[in-house]
């Protein structure tokens, strides 16, 4: 199998032998060559990831008052956060982020969420990914709705992935989004013939028309098998956690390196349930904050300079209660933190107003207010990163105007 | 739905429509047969056809439209030898969910949940309960009995309208402990109501703890100053901190108008849905540390609102209870907007993805005018000459079960382990008992045919055909008759027809022909029907196979 970036390179007509491959092919090649493809990586924390002691606020007394057995310690002492500003500290197992916050291209946004007040992680997860808080008739998902308003042509059938057995709310709809948990799989079983045969008895069904979901199916197929991505080795010594979201990312990064068009891809990542024996340096969050961390660290090291196109952002449905529970653990609350690194990221900055910890700043007595509604985020990060013309459909019956942007992309 | 979204989804179903077209306007008998086996039944076994038509597709019908009287002890006795299937909320919790429990604690005691990654605690935690008592068994027994009676019942109706319902009234299995909860909610509240009037469904539904803690109405009380034991305190205040906490949770009361009753679009409003919310507190669910069996409904006086309240324009005294519940559900199943909605998506799953309007308000008056019966009204969609016209014949995308099933129904495969089929479903997009919104799985097409889905249908047609899935075997030559399987071209036309009907288009028959049977070299000859496994992927894979 020839090399796919040889291959772009080298006018691929006369590589692409046989009358099974279509014109689209080609003009996906074509397509691939253009420079300045964008990406953007969104993971989601399922299960509600306690923000307050990922990103720590230490500069507040409340913090500590609030969780005396699970609060992680100040900057300098054993097991202390890693200083960000002065105030807010990194969890030590979010360390392997820490030099991209130095240099720069990752921010964070606190105080952020979905302004519905419901605590259910399904009610919530359904409206973060639905982009319509408090409606749950939105058939599709927000990201799904945003690929499907950018026009221009020729389309990736690879445009939009989730690294996910099924098609998750957020890219569900009709943006013809690719589901799958691994990419060297995606393809029929069978011979030759046999997928040439699905290949032509569904290229007759759909001749005539502006195309179908048969047609992109093949091509995005042919495209995995034809650029081959698996074969593509982490570089720059990156080494990625063998736990699904390290997996996820991986082959993100293969799908970017070999060009297939990819311009959303998501990916989920649960565990951050921590009702009981939450921890708080070390433990239960502390283990899988690191391998989330190293999975991201491993991400963007492997992309090197690619990651200039590329914009990562994390989401989790609601952030957790303030005060620790009974069971050294924290229930479901309100405002929670996001991640975003990558390229064109003013970072080195925790953004979004910061409410307070003491009780009477606190939502219904218990939880981190929302300064920040995570679809002001979205909003520039769609905009700025992916080109999406209007967001009016994005986000329905919400004015996310860019007076309400951070400003975290240049 | 976006435009964009509806010209593929037409595009696509456009381009399935192929080679249907009849010369006059009416169903052929045989067309009539395929068609209800493909729309009232997950599509005909081999033979099926025939058999319709030789009783008559009306006589075959209305035996299904009375699946009582149908006896099916085949698959009842296969049933049978599923142990949850026979045990309750209560039992199974004890059964299955307390080991678990008991477990975690045995690991908190050691100190273990703390430090550990919280996968590999629960690894090491199943690992001292024995196979058989293991929370998985529920759910797997669960969807072995709903794919065994899809595939095998012969109360072909009955199972396709407990799909309907049972996405209608949709619960999640992945929330919490509704999957040991499901169990009873199919057996003892779907099923035996599917069939009766549509006010009894609902109220089993809103009496089912599944449903109840699904759509947290079992959480939802009413605040603390309009609980009927407030005077006693004086102010919430003085309250025991128990009976402080917690408030209204209006999850059920909106989806039981938005989605079970009157539709989004009804004219409700916001403190309608409040309003309902207060009237149903106090539905819960018994818990076992209370004395009595767990996992049960039970209407609790001491959380219920007992203030004032205005649903719908209907008013409730001070110091009411459950009795207020009760009305209000049996008037939401009584209104109009609900007799449409019911009508618009029975048409939806019989008919066609957008059904026609006249056809809707014919069934919802025949809702209305019987009562809500359920069974004349799915009665008046059969009978409707909309269902029988060519128009709606092989026009609907079948969904990923009725996909599945379908064609394991056409290979007639004898299923001894239904789990690779329920691992199918997951891939193709429709895992059962997996809808995670409470608007359960989309009756169109569109929905259901994103690209990795497509994908995961050929695969499974393939696999199928070439009993590659464990548990699932099926004997491709058998389904040719001797007379034709001298030669390929004549094989291959027989499976076409047993597997389609012979619904093939030329298009796909040559392609077969091309790709398959002209692939083997000339010195193979004879025909040695090897190819026959693919030759049947390929067809239960083809575009034709999507259509119902």
């Amino acid at each position: 199998m020839l090399n796919r970036r040889i291959f772009l390179k080298s006018s691929g007509l006369a590589l692409v032998g046989g009358s099974l491959l279509p014109n689209v092919f080609v003009k996906m090649a074509n397509a691939a060559t253009t420079k300045g493809s964008k990406t953007l990586v969104a993971i989601f924390q399922r299960g509600a990831v306690d923000g307050l002691n990922m990103i720590v606020p230490y500069g507040e007394q409340a913090y500590y008052a609030a969780r005396p057995t699970i609060a992680v310690p100040r900057p300098g002492a054993t097991g202390g956060a890693i200083d960000l500003d002065g105030f807010f500290g990194l969890h030590p197992s979010l360390a392997s982020l820490t030099p991209y916050f130095k240099n720069h291209s990752a921010a964070f946004v606190h105080a952020v969420g979905s302004p519905d007040s419901t605590r259910s992680h399904f009610d919530a997860q359904d409206f973060m990914e639905s982009g319509t808080p408090g409606v749950k008739s939105t058939e599709d998902g927000f990201l799904a709705r945003a690929v499907g308003l950018k026009k221009e042509a020729p389309v990736s059938p690879l445009r939009a992935v989730a690294l996910s057995p099924a098609m998750p709310r957020i890219l569900s709809g009709g943006a013809g989004a690719v589901a799958m948990t691994n990419i060297s799989q995606f393809g029929i079983r069978g011979n030759a013939n046999v997928s040439g045969g699905f290949e032509s008895m569904y290229a007759e069904a759909v001749a005539g028309t502006l195309g179908g979901t048969a047609r992109e199916s093949f091509e995005a197929a042919r495209i995995l098998k034809s650029a081959d991505p698996q074969k593509i080795q982490p570089e720059n010594g990156a080494i990625y956690p063998n736990q699904p979201l390290g997996n996820s990312l991986r082959q993100i990064a293969q799908l970017i390196k070999a060009n297939v068009g990819l311009e959303v891809a998501f990916a989920d990542v649960s565990g951050w349930d921590t009702h009981a024996g939450e921890g708080g340096a070390q433990g239960q969050l502390a283990n899988n904050l690191r391998n989330f961390s190293e999975a991201i660290a491993a991400f963007t090291r492997d992309l090197g300079s690619r990651m200039g196109d590329v914009v990562l952002v994390t989401m989790s449905e609601f952030g957790r209660t303030v005060r620790e529970n009974g069971n050294r653990g924290t229930d479901h609350g309100h405002a929670n933190v996001m991640l975003i690194l990558g390229g064109g990221v003013k970072g080195g900055k925790v953004y979004g107003k910061w409410p307070g910890l003491s009780s009477q700043q606190l939502y219904e007595n218990r939880d981190l207010a929302i300064t920040t509604d995570f679809r002001d985020v979205f909003a520039e990060l769609l905009t700025k990163q992916l080109a999406v013309p209007s967001l009016k459909s994005v986000f329905p019956g919400y004015d996310a105007a860019p007076s309400k942007w951070k400003g975290i992309l240049g | 739905m976006k435009p964009a979204t509806q010209l593929l989804a037409g595009a696509l179903a456009l381009a399935l429509l192929t080679g249907t077209a009849t010369s006059d306007n009416r169903l052929t008998d045989r067309q009539r047969a395929l068609h209800a086996l493909n729309r009232l039944a997950f599509g005909p076994r081999p033979g099926d056809v025939d058999a319709v038509m030789k009783d008559g597709v009306d006589t075959w019908i209305e035996q299904q439209l009375h699946p009582e009287a149908i006896p099916d002890r085949a698959v009842e006795a296969r049933i049978a030898n599923l142990p949850t299937m026979k045990l309750s909320n209560a039992q199974i919790v004890k059964t299955y969910y307390e080991p678990v429990l008991m477990a975690r604690k045995k690991a908190k005691a050691e100190g273990k949940d703390g430090d550990v990654d919280k996968q590999d605690v629960r690894r090491e935690l199943m690992r001292d309960i024995p196979f058989d008592k293991r929370p998985q068994n529920v759910i797997n027994e669960l969807l072995a009995q709903r794919i065994l009676r899809a595939a095998e019942s012969d109360r072909q109706l009955n199972e396709v309208m407990v799909d309907f319902w049972m996405n209608h009234f949709n619960v999640y299995s992945g929330k919490g402990i509704d999957r040991f909860l499901l169990t009873s909610y199919e057996r003892d509240v779907i099923r035996p109501h599917i069939w009766g009037r549509f006010e009894d469904l609902l109220m089993a539904t809103a009496k089912s703890p599944a449903m109840l803690f699904y759509l947290d109405n079992a959480r939802s009380m009413a605040a603390a100053e309009n609980r009927p034991q407030y005077g006693r305190f004086g102010r919430a205040a003085m309250m025991p901190p128990r009976l402080q906490q917690g408030g209204l949770n209006e999850n059920y009361a909106r989806e039981i108008m938005e989605l079970h009753t009157l539709g989004v679009d009804a004219g409700y409003t916001q403190k309608d849905v409040t309003e309902l919310a207060r009237v149903l507190t106090g539905w819960t669910i018994t818990r076992e540390r209370d004395g009595g069996e767990g996992a049960a409904f039970v209407f609790r006086p001491m959380l219920h609102d007992a203030a004032a309240k205005t649903v719908l324009g209907v008013r409730f005294a001070p110091g009411g209870g459950m009795e207020e519940g009760e009305k209000m559900i049996r008037l939401l199943a009584h209104q109009p907007a609900t007799a449409h909605r019911i009508a618009y998506k029975l048409c939806q799953r019989f008919v066609a993805d957008e059904p026609p309007p006249a056809l809707v308000d014919r069934v919802a008056k025949k809702f209305l005018a019987t009562d809500g019966d359920l069974r004349q009204t799915v009665k008046a969609v059969i009978d409707s000459p909309e269902f029988w016209n060519p128009a709606s014949y092989r026009a609907k995308v079948k969904s990923p079960f009725e996909y599945a099933i379908s064609a394991v129904r056409a290979v007639n495969a004898q299923i001894t382990d239904p789990a690779p089929i329920a691992r199918a479903l997951q891939q193709i997009g429709e895992p059962l008992y997996g809808a995670q919104p409470p608007t359960g799985y989309s009756d169109k097409a569109d929905v259901w045919i994103n690209t990795g889905a497509l994908m995961s249908r050929l695969n499974f047609a393939l696999a199928l055909a070439s009993n590659k899935l464990p548990g699932v075997h099926g004997d491709i030559v058998s389904l040719i008759p001797a007379s034709q399987a001298a030669d390929a071209e004549h094989s291959v036309e027989a499976l076409a027809q047993a597997l389609t009907g012979g619904n093939l288009t030329e298009e796909t028959r040559s392609t077969i022909k091309s790709r398959i049977v002209e692939r083997k070299a000339p010195s193979e000859d004879p025909w040695d029907n090897t190819q026959l496994p693919t030759v049947a992927g390929l067809i239960l894979g083809s575009p034709e196979f999507q259509r119902q």
